[in-house]
This record gives structure tokens, sequence and C-alpha cells, in this order.
């Protein structure tokens, strides 16, 4: 076999588990984003904008573009932790807003 | 110098803590007088009882053009059918009337309301469905259609009657108020807004082309309709809408949270009278 030919089976080799490995990514990222979102609804703390991003993430991954799609949901769970901060802080936080 | 400024960094600090630790304390009627005099000391043109007219009690141009609106009320559709579904007998024959004190007639000012039999806050929205379940009757929507027409005439039988939300020291009845208090004052949503974000500190002030309603009455007037709706809606409704506004994924509109939240919110509101139904832009 000629060496171009076997860079090119190479190539392919590399190629395949790589695309693999993106659904891999968005699906492990997905999850760890839908598992603190849920978190944030159970504290009633969730924002429309993790929703809004996780629905685009899974979006984008329906149309196997799964580095957008993983990066969209690593977003999502970005926001989800956000808010649920935010929940975390208010709850002490709130007093020092009312009228005295 | 610098012990001096330690001192009086640590006398700040030592007050607000003290001030966190009464915000702790449940004393309703302490926190009403606080709240009504905050008011009126923001605003010491508006006489109290006009506070129930939300942004047109501190907008001249609004109230303009609220008072042309209210040449011809668009919330009528809304009391004509209500005042035809409140009298409408269920399918065993009995009416609302049968589920309500003075047969429901004049009654807004008394809700929401502590239930001790449950523990839990009843608003005017859950008692007509709780009404509607004790006759075999399918429950309405929270937020808008039948349910608001129902209560704008029940309201509308209540104006100028004082709201008069009581507070009885049953610890779950102040839990109750110091979960929609917490509820009133906590920021949320990717905008970290609370609700007194816009109706305390903000209050009278424009956000985009609205300007922002005081929170002291804000709940007299409903259930109202809204222009940026193009119909009628409840309470709970108001409430969902201010949480997307924010960015806050809404709660379901009979949440005890909301329900804690219009209990403490009526009840700042005590000693105003009833104006719903309203009007709102």
């Amino acid at each position: 076999m000629k060496p171009i030919a076997i860079a090119i089976l190479i190539a392919l080799a590399a190629a395949t588990p790589a695309l693999a490995a993106g659904e891999q990514d968005f699906t492990a990222a997905y999850a760890a984003a839908a598992k603190v979102e849920q978190q944030a609804l159970a504290m009633q703390a969730a924002w429309t904008t993790t929703e809004k991003t996780l629905k685009d993430a899974k979006k984008a991954a329906d149309a196997k573009d799964y580095d957008h799609a993983t990066a969209l949901a690593r977003q999502a769970e970005a926001l989800a932790k956000q808010s649920i901060r935010q929940a975390e802080e208010q709850k002490t936080a709130w007093r020092y807003a009312v009228i005295r | 110098m610098i012990r001096k400024l330690l001192a009086a960094f640590a006398v700040l600090c030592a007050g607000a803590i003290v001030s966190a630790h009464a915000a702790d304390k449940i004393d309703p009627a302490a926190d009403l007088k606080a709240f009504q005099a905050y008011f009126k000391q923001q605003f010491p043109a508006v006489p109290l009882d006009d506070f129930v007219n939300g942004p047109y009690a501190v907008n001249k141009g609004m109230r303009a053009q609220w008072e042309s609106i209210m040449q011809f009320p668009p919330y009528d559709f809304a009391l004509d059918a209500g005042k035809t579904l409140f009298n409408t007998p269920f399918k065993n024959g009995k009416t609302y009337a049968s589920c309500f004190p003075h047969k429901g007639v004049g009654i807004r000012q008394d809700y929401p309301q502590f239930d001790a039999k449950t523990g839990e806050v009843v608003t005017l929205e859950l008692a007509i469905n709780r009404c509607r379940a004790a006759n075999g009757e399918a429950s309405l929507n929270y937020e808008t259609g039948p349910m608001d027409s129902i209560v704008a005439y029940m309201a509308e039988t209540s104006r100028g009657k004082r709201f008069d939300i009581k507070v009885p020291k049953d610890p779950r009845a102040l839990a109750a108020y110091q979960n929609g208090k917490q509820y009133f004052y906590s920021r949320r949503g990717q905008l970290n807004f609370s609700c007194a974000s816009c109706h305390v500190t903000a209050a009278g002030k424009r956000m985009r082309g609205d300007i922002l309603a005081p929170a002291l009455g804000i709940l007299a007037s409903f259930p109202i309709y809204r222009s940026d709706w193009g119909s009628m809606g409840t309470v709970p409704r108001r409430f969902t809408s201010c949480n997307s506004q924010v960015r806050a994924v809404a709660l379901k509109p009979d949440d005890k949270a909301y329900r804690d939240l219009e209990y403490f919110l009526t009840y700042m509101g005590n000693g105003l009278p009833v104006a719903g139904p309203g009007t709102r832009p």
C-alpha cells in the first residue's frame, strides 16, 4: 500500500472516534446541565435563560452540531449554577432590603 | 485615626446585623406601619387611598390617559360575564354564594386569608376553585378566563371596603406571612430583580415605557384589564408575568409561594379600599 493511502486510512480512523467523542461530550455536558437545572427548579430558583439555552443545546445536537451543542450545554450548566448561587445568597441577603 | 475608622466600621457592621435580625422578627403590624410610612414619605402628595391606583397615582400624564380610558372601562365585559357566572347554578343547583360568607358579596377585602384547617393561605381564586370542587365542578384556570370575570364581579361588590387581612398568631400563619415577605424582598431571575427592586426602590420611576407602581396598594385593583395582555388577569397572572420579565421561571399560579406573597403584600395594604377590577397599561 502506498504511503498516501495509509495516511488517508489513519486519518479516517482517527476522525471516526472524534465524531463519536463529540456526541459523547454533548451527552455528558447536557446530562450535567440538566441535573443542576433540576436542582434550580426544585429550589424555585431557575432562570428562563437556562431553560432556553438547554433547548438550544438540544436543537444543535439534533442538527449534529455537537461542538456548538456541547458549548451551549456547558453554558446552561453555568447559568443553572449561578441561579442556585443567587438563591443561596438571597436566603440571607433579602433581609437587608426590608423596609424598616 | 485608624482606631476611629475601625470603630466606626464596627458600629456600621453591628447596625447592619441588628437590622438583619430585626427583619427576622415576625411582626406584621410593625412591618405594615413601616411599609406605609415609607410610601407616604416617598410620595407626600399622594393621598393614602390613591395608592390603589398604582402608576396613575404618581404620574399626571398616565392619570389623564387612565381617566379617559375609564369613560368606557375595558373590564366591563368581564364584570357582566362574572355576574352571570357567579349566579349561574352548578349542576347540583347550588351557586358560589353557598360557599362564602355574606353569599360572596362584599368580601374581597378579606382575601387572601389564613385557613386554620389546612394551615395554608387561601386566595380568592383558590376559594373559588375549592367551591367548585366541593360542588363537583372542574377547577378554573387561575390566571384568566372565567376566573378573572368571577373575581372581577366579587371585587366590584366590595369596592370601597377596606382591606382587612388577618395574620393570626398561629405559627403557620406567621410562617406564611414571613415566606411572602421573604419572596417579596428576594432577588431572582437572571436580571437579579426582586419585587421590591421595582415596586419599592424604583417605585414611580420609569422602566422603559412603564411607570412602576408603588408596592403599597398594588393588589387592590385586581383583577385588572392590562393593555399589554389585551385581556383580564388575576393576581397570580401578574406574578407569573413579573417572574418571566426578570427571566425567572414562573411558578404554578396557585403555588404556595405566590399565595404567601399575596398574603404579605395584601396585608401591607390593609386599610386601603378595594378598587378592583382595574385597568393597567
